[in-house]
């Protein structure tokens, strides 16, 4: 064997010196290669492996965030989000039998022309619908139709229609606010989506949770000051008024006299806010806050207030008002009808603009400016509302004679209801300017004392004296209650002058005995034949007070009957 | 040495396989947590409508029609009511 191999060895030819070392070189630089280029792989151009290798096991999750709810101050909710599918198709890469569309159509409730339509719009994105219901969307999946897909989103509803529409306002793409509370608390109401990571199994269940990428944040609920049952109340009998007086717009606002919280705060015309289409803006507005009038006699006990407290007169002190017109300068005033001698309370009660231009004339400006000023007159509510306005009540200094008569009984000044409806506050209570709020308080809330005690309660007798017989508003009167108000019938001014057009207003608290409830109703422009706000806004005051004070369970502080049918009551009209 | 050895040797197959175990009754019990999470964001989803329908029930609107249409009730007038004083029980 051993010579075998010998022979071998001697016939095989040298090989050459340095093949041996050149092989081994060539294959260690080609390991080195390898080895480089994984440590490469592995340390330095690592993303894309990384990425491809997690993306077979990790996922992000998107965590969803309800919208909070808002609710009334029962809890009762009056809009609340719901998940819901839009459903959008990638018109390029839409496969589908005539039969599948048919049935897409038919499951969408479109016509198949429009869907058809639609397919042709653009090329790469259509919503083909929005806000479906989460069944419907999940029929339409099961036609597995390419090209076709859904998304989550969410949709608002308002179980309240158009009875709440100008207090919630409304939400836009989204579930973004877009107008009245759901625009001002917008930060409060709406959520933010969190995100996390999870590991997933082959079957794409979570298997585990690596990170929280962001904490989701739920949108909180809002607790309003609203009472939904007077809310409706408010609404039906404010659209009954402004219907059968073919009034162009009205307003109605109850605050509660002990918190100045808003209850309830009905606008015509309305709009549903479920269903937007075609709603055109006017009917959108919150008049009772956004929009500013001159509010006419419903202001008179305010002047007499400023009156009292500058000690110029007092409630029995007598102002002689024939023959019913004043003259100052160039202007006259004019009562609605001669009334001669008046004691203060009849001024009231009567609503005779002479009485009130005479008392006003008796203080300085700037005493009755203080008065108005303090009974918030001019200034912003704070209501929190979006476009809410403060209306104008001018620096005393550039009053003229003239103009501090005519404010005496609500004209050269203007407000939003609201603020009027807050100024009776300092009547309601013993001179405290509640402030008010659309949010539900805890408790009484207290308020700057503005007028002393007894001149609100010297004046919240004259304005229960408005509704007995011989006032201007015997409709208010309430069966069971004492009730204490001032009607308002304002000529209303169009380019600079006022013209045969009013606002019939009415302002009222009761049980005058212990006040709970103050409402304020304006009808703007009645054209039924009627224009007085004794006539016309004083009985939608009537028939919600009583309404209210009922649901409220407040006792009653007078014989149920005694009242008098308005048409026996000896009724005073009034102009302003 | 041999004994303390393979004694070692037992006790660490065993915490690897209760190691292996518990990490899979982990991910069995995690699979669970999620569903039972699923299942409770779909009663909120519930909770929601439900809500929605009920306050659609209960709109005043359609209690009124209801109280006046169909069960006749009407308010009375008020020479017909009588207040009971309830300070004097």
């Amino acid at each position: 064997m051993i010579a075998v191999s010998a022979t071998r060895a001697a016939t095989t030819p040298k090989l050459p010196r340095l093949r041996a070392p050149l092989l081994f070189g060539m294959l260690l630089a080609l390991f080195a290669l390898l080895a480089a280029r994984s440590l490469y792989l592995q340390w330095i151009d690592n993303a894309f492996l990384q990425e491809q290798g997690s993306s077979r096991y990790s996922r992000d999750l998107e965590v969803p965030a309800h919208r909070g709810r808002i609710l009334d101050r029962f809890g009762e909710p009056l809009a609340i989000s719901t998940p819901v599918k839009a459903i959008w198709a990638w018109p390029e890469k839409v496969e589908a039998t005539p039969g599948q569309l048919q049935a897409l159509a038919a499951a969408l409730d479109l016509p198949p022309s429009a869907l058809a339509a639609k397919l042709d719009e653009g090329d790469d994105f259509v919503y083909l619908k929005r806000a479906v219901a989460p069944e419907v969307a999940a029929g339409i999946a099961a036609l597995g139709i390419k090209g076709v897909h859904d998304d989550d989103e969410y949709r608002r509803y308002y179980p309240s229609g158009e009875v709440m529409s100008h207090i919630l306002g409304f939400t836009g793409d989204r579930d973004v606010g877009q107008e009245g509370i759901e625009l001002a608390q917008q930060a409060w109401l709406g959520g933010t989506p969190g995100g996390r990571r999870v590991i997933i199994n082959r079957r794409g269940e979570v298997v585990e949770d690596v990170a929280n990428i962001r904490s989701p944040r739920e949108g909180r609920d809002l607790a309003l000051s609203i009472d939904s049952r007077l809310q409706y109340l408010a609404y039906r009998e404010l659209k009954g008024a402004v219907e059968s007086n073919k009034a162009k717009a009205g307003g109605l606002v109850i605050l509660d006299a002990r918190t100045g919280e808003i209850l309830a705060l009905a606008n015509l015309p309305s709009y549903n806010p479920n269903n937007r289409t075609r709603v055109a803006r006017e009917r959108m507005r919150n008049r009772a806050l956004t929009d500013i009038f001159e509010p006419g006699s419903t202001l008179k006990p305010f002047t007499i207030a400023a009156a009292l407290e500058a000690g110029k007169v007092q409630p029995s002190s007598v102002i002689d008002t024939a023959p019913g017109t004043l003259t100052i300068g160039k202007a006259t005033i004019h009562d609605a009808h001669r009334e001669g001698v008046l004691t203060v309370e009849q001024v009231v009660q009567k609503s005779s603009n002479v009485g009130a231009a005479q008392i006003a004339l008796s203080l300085p400006p700037e005493r009755m400016w203080s008065t108005l000023s303090g009974a918030g007159f001019g200034a912003p509510l704070k209501s929190g509302f979006p476009g809410e306005v403060s209306g104008r009540l001018r620096p005393a200094k550039s009053w003229r004679p003239i103009e501090q008569a005519t404010m005496a009984y609500g004209h050269g000044i203007s407000v939003n209801l609201v603020q009027l409806a807050r100024a009776y506050t300092v009547f309601a209570t013993d001179g405290e300017l509640k402030p008010v709020t659309l949010f539900k308080e805890a408790g009484p809330v207290a308020g700057p004392p503005v007028l002393k005690a007894e001149t609100a309660r010297a004046v919240r007798h004259m304005l229960e004296m408005v509704v007995m017989p011989g006032g201007t508003a015997p409709r208010a009167q309430v069966p069971g209650y004492r009730v204490a108000g001032k009607t308002g019938t304002a000529h209303k001014l169009e380019g600079g002058t006022y013209i045969n057009k009013f606002v019939a207003s009415f302002v009222g608290f009761a049980p005058a005995s212990s006040p709970r409830l103050i409402i304020a109703v304006m009808i703007d422009e009645p054209s039924g034949g009627q224009y007085y706000g004794g006539t016309v806004a004083a009985p939608v005051f009537s028939s919600v007070m009583g309404a209210a004070l009922r649901l409220l369970g407040v006792p009653t502080d007078a014989p149920i009957s005694s009242i008098l049918p308005p048409a026996e009551a000896a009724e005073v009209q009034e102009e302003t | 040495m041999v004994k303390l050895n393979l004694l070692l040797l037992a006790a660490l197959v065993f915490c690897a396989l209760s190691l292996v175990t518990s990490r899979h009754q982990a991910r069995k019990l995690f699979v669970e947590l999620e569903r039972e999470q699923k299942l409770a964001r779909t009663y909120d989803v519930e909770f929601g409508q439900l809500q929605l329908e009920q306050s659609t029930w209960a709109m005043p609107a359609r209690i009124e029609s209801i109280a006046r249409e169909q069960l006749k009730m009407q308010l009375p007038r008020p020479g017909r009511i009588q207040v009971v004083d309830g300070s004097s029980r």
